[in-house]
């Protein structure tokens, strides 16, 4: 159980304010999705959960990003185990190189875990939830880029479970996969909600409506509506909501 | 209008055509040259066909090899007793030593007297042995011809001898310079890898942008700068800080010659490793970084990894700039031909060899023809270099897909 909050959040690229004063409230066992046309800001926004935004050169942040009440952008504060709280699955599958299992492990041995057995019994019970077990359980050793594109981002998923998140970031996580993948990574997310906390940002609404309690829209920088996903795709209070879900913009 | 274009289009291809060809023919056109030239060197006898080696028909000794006979000309030995023979003192007689035993009366004005003379001289000494030209021999010569051995192959490869110009028997044994070729070679590869791998690992993961863009193309300047320039500045700077450091007597060895090349190989291997490492997917990095893993970790597990064939690439690209360098190596090695047996020695390397030879080596002759088999077997070790490169890329190429 995670409590994910962001405070205030102002993000610049250099002279560029790409998130204007956001703050929001995670419930634990929901997903949130986020939504809005490309550039809004909302996978920087994903992205400041994990501080992958520390790589991009010029960026800057002011607020907080507090889980389980803790600042992560606090000096002093360890990268590698903010990492490790929350696993992130990317737009595109990116299985490194190596083997299936290999890939699942990694993230266990980069944190110094090397005993076999202890591995052998994380890596088969992060395949099974993440329903790629039945699939792979006899090649293990195969390389994964020999996998399907929608078995490969189960694959990242699995490999992101693997070191125990309690916050699982999306990004796009099914927009390179075809229809059938697609339904299979979101009956996965269903089932994952029951124990992690999950943030997706995705660019199809359908999607959004079917998977999310909760629903952000962003634009330009600025956090448009955030409610229950019902609400704001029957009931909309902002007339800009109204006009991006049903399509007149964006 | 249409029919113009496509005479035009016909033209164009024309051109493109014998523009390849012509090229393809000329690289081809080098290669049968450099190995119609080297070949001739085992084809051809130590002795030109006008000279004569000769014994006096008393001596006993036989299985002169071409090895013996060199050292016998080089007074090696003093009678025919090592040799198997008789007591009998070596003497060596050749046009010049004809000149100062007998005068130039006694050869008479023309020199019609010389076949006679030399008769004369082989029956007086049955230790004799001669070396002279064929017309000087009397047609009752009281001695016999001694047909010396074709270089062959094996002892071209493995003779530790490269004396190529001694009379009457040159010698050309290229192990020296192959081992003083690879010594340097390997001596440059161990100093540039540690520190183009370093250097290109900092500018593709940790500089800035800013920095990378002003240390890449310094390092690029490098490549440009003329080799002779770098023997210089290895003479200059680098030969008598050895010379110095080590306290030798000469500062001209292995070494130096390895640091030179070194640098020399630095671009390449800096430029390639650079490249590939920074063809490692944004999406790799950000993955491992997500799940925890230091830069540093993902810099080892997965940029490196991701990037190895590009790496031995790089290496082995270093080492074929290396292996060929003539200029700055000829400058600070010391150019030595005995086999170095460590890295503070004098060394010759084939690319040295040939450069520093090849002026005075007479046309056509066997010295040229050596020189010649010299450069097919580095062209031998440049395309072996080229082949590795090429299989370590179809393999990647293979594992990528």
């Amino acid at each position: 159980m995670i409590q994910a909050e962001a405070k205030n959040i102002n993000v610049w690229y250099g002279g560029f304010h790409a998130l204007k004063n956001i703050s929001m409230n995670f419930n634990p066992n929901t997903v949130t999705a986020f939504i809005g046309p490309s550039g809004c800001g909302k996978s920087t926004f994903l992205r400041l959960f994990n501080r992958m935004n520390d790589l991009i050169p010029n960026f800057r942040l002011e607020g907080e990003i507090l889980l389980n009440g803790q600042n992560i952008y606090d000096k002093g504060v360890r990268l590698d185990e903010i990492r490790k709280q929350a696993g992130m699955v990317f737009q595109k599958p990116n299985p490194f190189p190596k083997s299936i299992y290999d890939n699942v492990a990694y993230g266990l041995r980069v944190n110094g875990n090397n005993n076999k057995t202890e591995l052998d019994g994380i890596v088969e019970n992060a395949l099974r939830q993440a329903a790629l077990w039945d699939e792979v359980k006899d090649v293990l050793k195969k390389s994964a880029m020999e996998l399907s594109g929608g078995q490969q981002q189960r694959l990242c998923i699995a490999r992101a479970l693997a070191v125990q998140p309690q916050l699982i970031l999306m990004d796009e996580p099914a927009s390179a996969l075809d229809p059938i993948s697609t339904a299979r990574v979101e009956e996965l997310m269903l089932e994952l909600k029951k124990n992690y906390t999950i943030i997706i940002v995705t660019h199809n609404l359908q999607q959004a409506g079917r998977i999310s309690d909760y629903t952000a829209f962003f634009y330009l920088g600025e956090l448009v509506e955030y409610n229950a996903t019902e609400k704001i795709f029957l009931n909309p209070e902002k007339e800009r909501t109204q006009n991006y879900i049903t399509g007149r913009f964006g | 209008m249409r029919k113009f274009r496509d005479i035009y289009e016909k033209i164009i291809v024309g051109v493109l055509f014998s523009s390849s060809t012509i090229t393809s023919l000329t690289v081809i056109l080098i290669i049968v040259f450099l190995f119609k030239e080297g070949i001739g060197l085992f084809n051809h006898a130590v002795v030109d066909d006008n000279h004569v080696i000769a014994i006096s028909s008393q001596n006993p000794v036989k299985d002169l090899t071409a090895d013996k006979l060199a050292k016998i000309f080089n007074q090696d030995y003093a009678t025919w007793q090592e040799l198997g023979g008789t007591k009998d003192s070596v003497k060596i007689l050749t046009t010049s030593t004809l000149m100062s035993i007998y005068t130039e009366e006694q050869l008479g004005a023309n020199g019609e007297n010389i076949p006679s003379k030399v008769n004369e001289y082989v029956k007086a000494h049955p230790g004799a042995i001669l070396f002279m030209s064929k017309s000087f021999l009397p047609a009752d010569f009281a001695g016999r011809e001694i047909a010396v051995d074709k270089i062959s192959l094996k002892k071209f490869l493995t003779g530790t001898h490269w004396y190529p110009t001694s009379s009457p028997i040159p010698q050309f044994g290229i192990w020296a310079i192959i081992m003083g070729t690879l010594m340097v070679t390997l001596g440059a590869i161990l100093f540039a890898i540690p520190l183009g791998m370093a250097t290109a690992i900092y500018l593709s993961e940790i500089a800035s942008m800013r920095l990378r863009n002003i240390v890449k193309p310094i390092v690029e300047l490098l490549a440009g700068i003329p080799s002779v320039v770098y023997g210089f500045f290895g003479l200059i700077v680098v030969v008598p800080l050895i010379q110095k450091g080590f306290n030798l007597d000469v500062g001209e060895t292995i070494l130096a010659g390895s640091i030179i090349l070194g640098i020399m190989a630095l671009p390449t291997i800096i430029t390639v490793a650079e490249d590939a490492l920074r063809t490692t997917p944004r999406a790799l990095k950000e993955a491992s970084l997500a799940l925890g893993a230091s830069e540093w970790q993902t810099l080892r597990k997965v940029v490196i990894p991701y990037a190895k064939s590009g790496i031995s690439t790089a290496i082995i690209l270093g080492i074929g700039r290396a292996i060929g360098e003539t200029m700055a190596v000829l400058m600070v090695t010391g150019n030595s031909s005995n086999i170095p047996t460590s890295f503070l020695q004098p060394a010759r390397t084939i690319p040295a060899t040939i450069a520093a030879e090849l002026g005075e080596a007479p046309y056509g002759g066997l010295h040229f023809k050596a020189l010649f088999a010299l450069a097919v077997i580095l062209f031998l070790f440049t395309i072996i270099i080229n082949l590795t490169v090429e299989v370590i890329k179809n393999k990647a190429r293979k594992q990528s897909a």
